[in-house]
């Protein structure tokens, strides 16, 4: 087993840590992770990205061209990463921040209104884990419950009491994600 | 100690404290800042040396004389930065100290770019400084072996007292993996009886230097180092195989370079096709024997690195012409992607090679053709 996604969006969106997050969920649960981000000067200001790997196995190249699955934050990173992503795949888009629909039909394209579910939570910085939770009805290698217990085990003790939100966060990406999935024709 | 996600560089910084690192002069370039961003905070916490100095000729010199002292010191930058160091480093040499620098790359020459790329290969493992000196070079491909390899080097330092590098690329030095800490060793300072760590009035004083006028007493010099390095050769030659059992093709490749061509290993043996991997770890010295056995075997070998073909005179050098050596890198800061070396191994599997072709100028043949 060997699964690849892409998280990207403007820097400020939580994409590395929603990446790290990801990661440890991963690693938790006994498998090879690796996470790389973009640290070029794009960092600073621009889009950000991050490329999980997860296997099974020793993983080879922390890099992939064209990722099965991918978060995609904003209008840049839909447009570039629905064009890379591979046939068959699934891209989460935050639905909040892009103004077009999918253009490709040999994909899955999961729209996700994540800066609207994170502001009824009561924190719009929770959109990271909105769309988070929306790509694991798509990854059944990670479950909701491993990416909770990473959280819990790796957030800064200062930021603790941040948990349920989260929780919540991740709990109604995923629900929402499942509804569109029922939408998709077997 | 359980598995923690520990990013390249600091974990390479947390793994040399851990091996008793007493004393770091380093200045700030990416991709390895984060190698002194982590000491700055670590190291005066357990009341030992930081010192970003004033730029990296200030860094290597302050190396220079804590190594005379017998402690454990290191530095790290990137690319333009161990450029700075090169005098120093023929300095460390030629007086005989240990010191640990690690090269976390970048894409070059000159002020290049801040993307992986492993273009210092032929800097750190045949040139660099100047004189005649072997030096110890280690290619970590993860996150765990920067770490296993940080705490090796200061051994292998101590013990040839020689250059210990690593060179690593910005990928392994940016990315996070799961990997596991070794136990935090209390500061055990060796009692070298070469070191000039204060007589205290107690023995003979001892002079540590890199001048031998005498033209003789320098070829002596460099016969020692000659000597020792031949040692170096016979214990510490490090590498690891992938499916290389039944292996037709066999790739070689260090680091991130190495790492990438494992994924595409994989999918060609899904293919049916017969290629391994010989992954150096260290670079210098070489696995010469192991590649020269392997010739009985290959029927090709293919070298896939990250600049224009480094050490794929290392490879050619070793082979002797016995099997055809083709090559496959990307220079200038861009990480091949697996299936560009899915392609390579596809063509070298379907198309035996002539051998009598340069590979350097086959493969940019290639290459010209497709950018």
């Amino acid at each position: 087993m060997q699964k690849e996604i892409i998280i990207a969006g403007f820097g400020g969106q939580g994409v590395l840590f929603g990446g790290q997050v990801l990661a440890y969920a991963a690693m938790d649960t006994g498998k090879d992770v690796t996470w790389i981000p973009s640290y070029g000067p794009e960092m600073r200001g621009g889009t950000a990205n991050c490329t999980v790997v997860i296997a099974d196995h020793e993983i080879g190249s922390p890099l992939v061209k064209n990722p099965p699955l991918a978060i995609a934050l904003n209008l840049p990173s839909f447009d570039k990463y629905e064009s890379l992503l591979a046939a068959g795949g699934t891209l989460i888009v935050n639905q909040s921040m892009v103004d077009r629909s999918a253009q490709r039909n040999d994909i899955h394209v999961i729209m996700v209104p994540c800066n609207e579910i994170a502001e009824e939570i009561g924190d719009k910085k929770l959109m990271n884990m909105v769309a988070m939770g929306a790509l694991l009805s798509a990854l059944p290698e990670v479950s909701v419950k491993d990416v909770e217990k990473a959280l819990e085990g790796h957030l800064p003790a200062r930021h603790k009491h941040l948990l349920p939100k989260n929780y919540e966060a991740l709990k109604r990406g995923f629900e929402h994600a499942q509804k569109e999935w029922d939408k998709v024709p077997a | 100690m359980p598995k923690e996600l520990w990013k390249g560089n600091e974990a390479i910084a947390e793994a040399a404290v851990r091996a008793g690192l007493e004393a770091y002069f380093g200045y700030p370039i990416t991709p390895q800042t984060e190698v002194l961003e982590y000491l700055s905070r670590r190291m005066p916490e357990l009341g030992r040396a930081f010192v970003q100095a004033e730029s990296e000729l200030g860094a290597v010199n302050m190396v220079y004389g804590a190594a005379c002292t017998g402690v454990r010191v290191m530095s790290s930058s990137s690319s333009p930065g161990v450029s700075l160091m090169m005098e120093g480093l023929s300095y460390i040499a030629g007086t005989e100290v240990p010191a640990v620098l690690v090269n976390v790359m970048r894409g070059g020459p000159g002020l290049g770019n801040i993307a992986p790329a492993q273009s210092d290969y032929n800097q750190a493992v045949h040139g660099g400084g100047h004189g005649d000196y072997p030096r110890i070079v280690l290619a970590p491909a993860s996150v765990q072996e920067a770490i296993d390899l940080t705490v090796l080097s200061f051994d292998l330092a101590e013990k040839y007292r020689m250059i210990t590098m690593l060179i690593l690329d910005g990928a392994i030095g940016q990315m996070m993996e799961p990997a596991e800490m070794p136990e935090m060793k209390p500061v055990h300072r060796q009692d070298f009886d070469w070191a000039t760590n204060a007589t205290m009035g107690k023995r003979e004083r001892r002079l540590l230097t890199s001048i031998y006028l005498n033209p003789l007493d320098e070829e002596q010099t460099n016969l020692r180092l000659l000597n020792r390095w031949k040692e170096v050769q016979a214990n510490e030659v490090r590498y690891k195989e992938y499916f290389i059992d039944d292996a037709e093709i066999v790739i070689v490749g260090f680091g991130t370079a190495g790492r990438v061509a494992l994924s595409a290993v994989r999918t060609a043996r899904e293919q049916g096709i017969k290629v391994g991997l010989l992954r150096p770890i260290t670079v210098s010295p070489f696995p010469t024997e192991r590649l020269s056995q392997l010739t009985g075997q290959a029927r090709a070998f293919l070298v896939t690195e990250m600049n224009m073909g480094q050490m794929l005179d290392d490879v050619q050098l070793t082979v002797r012409g016995r099997v055809p050596v083709e090559f496959y890198g990307r220079p200038g800061g861009v990480v091949p992607f697996p299936d560009e070396i899915l392609n390579e191994i596809k063509r070298i599997n379907s198309a035996p090679t002539a051998g009598h072709t340069d590979a350097r100028d086959a493969w940019l043949t290639r290459m010209t053709a497709q950018v």
